[in-house]
């Protein structure tokens, strides 16, 4: 029996700042079909999402539904046509009751409009077993547990007749038993002939869920299968499948003695624990794992913004504890964290004092600023790192992106840093300034610092990496020498899967 | 095109240029020695509460407590000067008083992390009610002879008055530009979390600048004291709204991380200004506070016109 299809998007671009997000995407959603969406981080996954949930408008294709071609898509039109999106994080107002959460977007109503608590009550108390959850209407949505604030979001997405329910790693956060129970409530929306898109990184799940599987890698839409005909292993090579397409300036730097050593380390409040790993002067180790895996926690957890609480830190032989930020640049330890406009730079301040803010000790004295001091090493790191703009006193928010970082780079190259943590150091900038930023990695390895790159695009972690650290669920699960390192191999472990089974 | 980096400041110097113009047109007796001496005697206090109120301001916190711990201060700069104390000891007293009460606030804000405008709400009224309850609502009267003026007769009392408001005003002035302290309050105020990933601990800074916010308006409550023959306990009432009235109409922005003091003293100057030079104007002194409230609307919506310039342009130059 062929149903009918709800969605089709077709020949889908879309690019963001130069970048393709999207490119020739295609997609198309039955009614009455679990239909899974994967790919790598960065894949294209929630712009897809957005695009068609109206929060992203496309630069060119077509989106349409129930063969009806949407022209003006936005969320509020998405909504009208029965497309409603679950995401990772419940998005239930804490405070407000659940029969009030569930009411919100349901009822039309004017400013003036009485409320109607009884109806409102017994539409919630309808739409929740229908969902077969047992939660009382009336308790407030902040109270209940993760897996009662999805199933709530469900039911709203139910009450909006929602014929395409869009759900994005629904299982994340859930224990086995929530999770087979999420699957019983999607299998009777299936037979209620609601079609799903089901995001999941948890590939081992598919089978029990999803009956047909799209493969998302760069941009495009790589394969739509059937479900039962391909197996994990198949899919993780659809998901990477590609060449080392750029040459990366790696150069074999001989590893000098250990500087950094984690042993069984742990930290509560980020939830890594157990995490091993050495780090050598000239060596780059590069840090793979999903979103969620606990890399970016590792280099806070390292650098004392959330202090470890298990196990030990040893930096050049000594066993330290490091609780604060100042701390570890007193120790020689620089990190350059993702965030790069929030958090790698102060957009307010000029080029000049952004360099010099994580050792401004070295340029003060009681007597003042040395600025003529910081003058000259301002100018120096723009030169030598080539960071273009008119004036080094100009504010950090008039530079580019590659050039924000490249100030970001400067900051931490002035501590003589002799452990480098590189959170995406090449996330979002033009491929002139990311070859720039591999070439001073080398560079600095070839002066013997020691680099950890967190990065989540495998060929830069196979193309700059001595040895790989995969990182999962919290902890490093293997480290892979160069020689032995493939996009294949990192992606399994990243998963979840061991090296041996499967891959 | 770069906007002038000190455009916001100039906008508040041009309309004090455009005031002055216009009194010494129609009223050039305002000019006289003896006006401008009481004009400078009653802003300097002012001025000494909003250098303080800018660095609180430039870290993205508000203190609204000011009036009060300025009463506190005030009644104990008497009480003291009363039981005998010399002046330089009462000096250091009700300085250290007003850095204490300062530690109050910086302590529930910067540790705590608690609101700013909630906990100075809270000190507002609580060091208020605290004073009544102790004073009764008397006013600290008999003060010793070596009280006024630091006993050194008025003339010199008040060029030590306003020599050593300015002085203050120079010293934080410089440091905020030329130590690693004044960058360090910028780079907290622009972005808290960016400033901790660069090894500054913003919790420290921000602890420190509400000690420091408390030491300035122990010494002025001082400064402004020692003028009077009684220390009346309902001192200070409404200092916080001219302290950072003057802040916002100097142009440092209230979301923090950008403003100078140079600014500050302007917006002190024109605020504290207008009332007088209304007066001698001829218009009505009832119109002052309503022009007040203009002017600081007037700074506000020319911060966000040219700060959404800015963003503006900042966009076109991303994408």
């Amino acid at each position: 029996m062929q149903a009918t299809t709800l969605l089709r998007a077709v020949d889908i671009d879309k690019s963001y700042a130069g970048v393709h997000a999207l490119r020739q995407a295609s997609f198309d959603l039955r009614a009455g079909e679990v239909h899974a969406l994967i790919g790598e981080n960065g894949a294209g996954k929630s712009t897809l999402i957005k695009i068609i949930t109206g929060a992203v408008t496309p630069d060119a294709g077509e989106l349409l539904i129930e063969g009806q071609r949407i022209s003006q898509n936005s969320p509020r039109a998405a909504k009208q046509l029965g497309i409603a999106a679950i995401y990772q994080q419940p998005a239930l107002f804490p405070e407000l009751s659940v029969a009030e959460n569930i009411a919100i977007g349901l009822e039309e109503s004017s400013w003036l409009t009485r409320v109607d608590w009884r109806r409102r009550r017994s539409r919630a108390d309808g739409l929740l077993a229908r969902v077969g959850a047992r939660i009382d209407a009336d308790s407030e949505a902040g109270d209940l547990t993760m897996p009662q604030q999805q199933l709530v979001e469900i039911a709203r997405a139910l009450g909006a007749d929602a014929k395409v329910l869009i759900m994005d790693e629904p299982t994340a956060s859930l224990s086995e038993e929530d999770a087979q129970n999420l699957f019983s409530v999607i299998r009777q929306l299936r037979a209620q002939g609601v079609g799903i898109i089901y995001i999941s990184h948890r590939l081992e799940e598919l089978p029990a869920i999803a009956d047909r599987v799209t493969v998302l890698r760069d941009g495009r839409t790589i394969d739509t299968r059937e479900m039962a005909e391909v197996d994990r292993q198949r899919l993780i090579k659809l998901m990477v499948g590609r060449e080392l397409s750029t040459v990366f300036p790696k150069k074999e730097v001989a590893a000098g003695d250990v500087l950094l050593e984690l042993r069984q380390l742990g930290c509560g409040a980020s939830g890594i624990h157990d995490v091993n790993l050495s780090l050598r002067a000239g060596e780059i180790v590069g840090l793979a794992g999903l979103v969620g895996g606990g890399r970016t926690e590792l280099a806070r957890t390292i650098f004392g913004l959330t202090p470890a609480d298990e196990g030990e830190i040893i930096l050049r032989g000594k066993r330290v504890q490091i609780n604060s930020a100042a701390q570890a640049i007193a120790s020689g330890i620089a990190y350059v964290p993702e965030d790069r406009r929030r958090h790698g730079v102060i957009l307010d301040l000029a080029i000049s004092a952004n360099i010099t803010l994580a050792s401004l000790d070295r340029f003060s004295s009681l007597s003042g600023m040395d600025f003529g001091r910081e003058k000259q090493v301002a100018a120096d790191y723009t030169h030598r790192l080539g960071i273009k703009t008119p004036s080094i006193f100009a504010p950090v928010a008039t530079l580019s992106g590659g050039n924000q970082q490249k100030v970001a780079l400067s900051r931490w190259l002035v501590t003589k840093p002799s452990i480098l943590i590189l959170d995406e150091p090449t996330q979002g900038i033009d491929v002139g300034a990311k070859s720039e930023v591999h070439a001073l990695m080398t560079e600095l390895a070839e002066q013997g610092v020691a680099i950890l790159m967190i990065s989540s695009e495998l060929p830069e972690i196979l193309g700059m990496s001595d040895r790989i650290a995969v990182m999962h669920d919290g902890t490093i699960v293997t480290t892979l020498d160069r020689t032995e390192a493939t996009q294949e191999k990192i992606l399994a472990l990243a998963l979840g899967h061991g090296v041996n089974e499967g891959v | 095109m770069r906007l002038n980096p000190y455009k916001r400041e100039l906008s508040a110097a041009l309309a004090y240029a455009v005031l002055l113009i216009a009194v010494a047109i129609i009223a050039p007796s305002f000019f006289s020695v003896g006006n401008l001496r009481d004009l400078a005697l009653n802003n300097a206090p002012v001025l000494l509460v909003s250098i303080g109120m800018t660095m609180v301001i430039l870290v993205a916190q508000i203190d609204i407590s000011v009036g009060s711990q300025f009463a506190i201060a005030s009644v104990a700069a008497g009480a003291l000067a009363k039981s005998g104390m010399p002046m330089p000891v009462v000096l250091v007293f009700v300085v250290t008083i007003g850095a204490m009460m300062g530690a109050v606030n910086g302590a529930l804000i910067g540790l705590v992390r608690l609101p700013s405008i909630i906990v100075t709400l809270a000190m507002l009224v609580a060091w208020r009610d605290a004073l009544r309850w102790t004073t009764g609502g008397e006013w600290v009267q008999d003060l010793p002879v070596n009280f006024q003026w630091f006993g050194l007769g008025q003339r010199f009392g008040e060029a030590l008055i306003v020599i050593a408001s300015l002085g203050v005003f120079a010293l934080v002035a410089w440091t905020l530009r030329n130590l690693a302290a004044g960058r360090a309050i910028y780079a907290v105020g622009s972005e808290a979390e960016a400033a901790r990933l660069a090894g500054i601990e913003p919790a420290r800074v921000t602890f420190a600048v509400f000690v420091l916010m408390g030491a300035l308006v122990g010494f002025a409550a001082l400064l402004n004291a020692v003028r009077f023959s009684t220390v009346p306990s309902n001192a200070g009432v409404g200092l916080e709204l001219k302290a950072i009235a003057a802040v916002v109409v100097g142009g440092s922005a209230i979301t923090g991380g950008r403003g100078r003091l140079i600014g500050t003293l302007i917006g002190v100057a024109l605020l504290g200004t207008i009332g007088t030079a209304l007066t001698f104007i001829g218009i009505n002194p009832f119109w002052e506070k309503a022009i007040q409230g203009a002017i600081i609307l007037a700074a506000l919506a020319s911060d966000f016109i040219l700060g959404k310039a800015e963003r503006m342009r900042a966009a076109h130059q991303h994408v």
